[in-house]
């Protein structure tokens, strides 16, 4: 989210830059798989860095990042756009759906599990009690999320008009969360219209 | 296996609402799987999502867990694919035409638009949630608490939720 309304990407490293040291998809699927297993407790995107800048080089700092400005400005997880991009980056389709797999196989295939033990157990009165208490966790867990984001990319008061408008929206009037999108999505846009200073370029 | 065409429409569908995160989904999450499918039931859901919260990887591996109870190893294999498939497609063809999307000038007013309004849903899919998880004083104390932990101190969120298992059991078990 941090890239929202930001200053632009100054255009995608060449796919080139990689062709120096072949990446082969087996790799790209063992190094998602261990990020996929290792990122615990979110914040996905550290793991990520540390995983392909810092440790593998498959991809400089300032690559990184724009590839996260594009992950977070489409719809999908940020986790699993960055191993499309990645990937796709590296490999082409082949490296997109290698990046994918790996980084979705682990904790899926936990849930698998945990989905079947807590079918089996799930009315067990120590689980409920555990339960209880992360549920309230979560919300904790999703508040600071909300609130951390807000602060990086609510810049307008108008924003957080809109911001009231998507949450009575669902919350209240039940409006599916694909109305609030489209509508208040559509309006916030023509409200940040591109103006007329802006025509040359986005500012800097 | 009857209800893996009703697995893949709602998924593929809950893809596209993914803007800002999974969380975002999760109020039509609730409407269509618990409300319209009956797959499980809310309480059902609101624990997936707090256990899912542990697991490494993307935050919405929970999908697997309905995928598996609705239609076994076949349903959970869809539901991840109905899931990811779109916003992937979408990522991939946008992301090798990103440096024309890059003078488009309305693409600057599109990222500032769709920021308040996935700050929303973010929060929007928070209070479906909080609706069943938070149930009384003790629960609402343990969601602030959490809250003003990780805006105060660099905590791994993973230790939070195991904390949180923790007192759920010694607070909530029956004696």
């Amino acid at each position: 989210m941090s890239e929202f309304g930001g200053s632009p990407p100054t255009g995608l490293s060449p796919r080139s830059a990689s062709a120096a040291t072949p990446v082969n998809v087996l790799q790209i699927f063992l190094e998602f798989l261990l990020i996929g297993a290792t990122s615990f407790g979110g914040g996905v995107v550290a793991y990520l860095r540390n995983g392909l800048v810092a440790k593998r080089a498959w991809l400089d700092d300032k690559a990184f990042v724009e590839l996260l400005s594009i992950s977070q400005s489409l719809p999908g997880l940020n986790s699993t756009n960055m191993a499309v991009l990645v990937g796709d980056r590296l490999r082409g389709i082949p490296g997109a759906l290698a990046g994918i797999a790996g980084m979705c196989l682990p904790g899926g295939l936990l849930m698998f599990f945990v989905g079947i033990f807590y079918r089996q157990h799930g009315d067990h009165p120590l689980v409920t009690a555990a339960l209880k208490g992360v549920a309230a966790v979560a919300v904790g867990l999703v508040l600071a999320t909300a609130v951390q984001l807000a602060k990086r990319v609510l810049e307008h008061s108008s924003d957080f008009v809109f911001l009231a408008v998507t949450i009575i929206g669902v919350n209240r009037l039940h409006r599916s969360v694909l109305t609030m999108l489209v509508t208040v999505g559509l309006v916030a846009t023509v409200w940040y219209r591109p103006r007329k200073a802006q025509k040359e370029g986005p500012p800097q | 296996m009857k209800q893996i065409p009703a697995l893949l429409r709602v998924f593929l569908y809950l893809s596209l609402l993914t803007v800002g995160g999974g969380m975002a989904a999760f109020p039509e999450m609730r409407t269509l799987t618990v409300d319209v499918h009956h797959w499980l039931t809310f309480p059902q859901l609101v624990h997936l999502y707090s256990v899912g919260q542990m697991a490494p990887g993307p935050n919405m591996m929970m999908i697997v867990s309905i995928g598996q109870w609705v239609s076994g190893i076949l349903g959970a294999i869809v539901v991840v694919i109905a899931f990811f498939g779109p916003t992937s497609l979408l990522t991939l063809v946008v992301g090798r035409g990103w440096n024309r999307l890059a003078k488009w000038p309305w693409r600057t007013s599109l990222q500032q638009g769709l920021a308040p309004v996935s700050v929303g849903l973010l929060l929007a899919g928070c209070f479906t949630l909080a609706k069943g998880a938070v149930t009384g004083l003790e629960t609402a104390t343990i969601a602030v608490a959490v809250l003003l932990i990780l805006l105060q101190y660099k905590i791994n969120p993973a230790l939070l939720v195991l904390a949180g298992a923790i007192i759920g059991i010694l607070s909530f078990a029956p004696k």
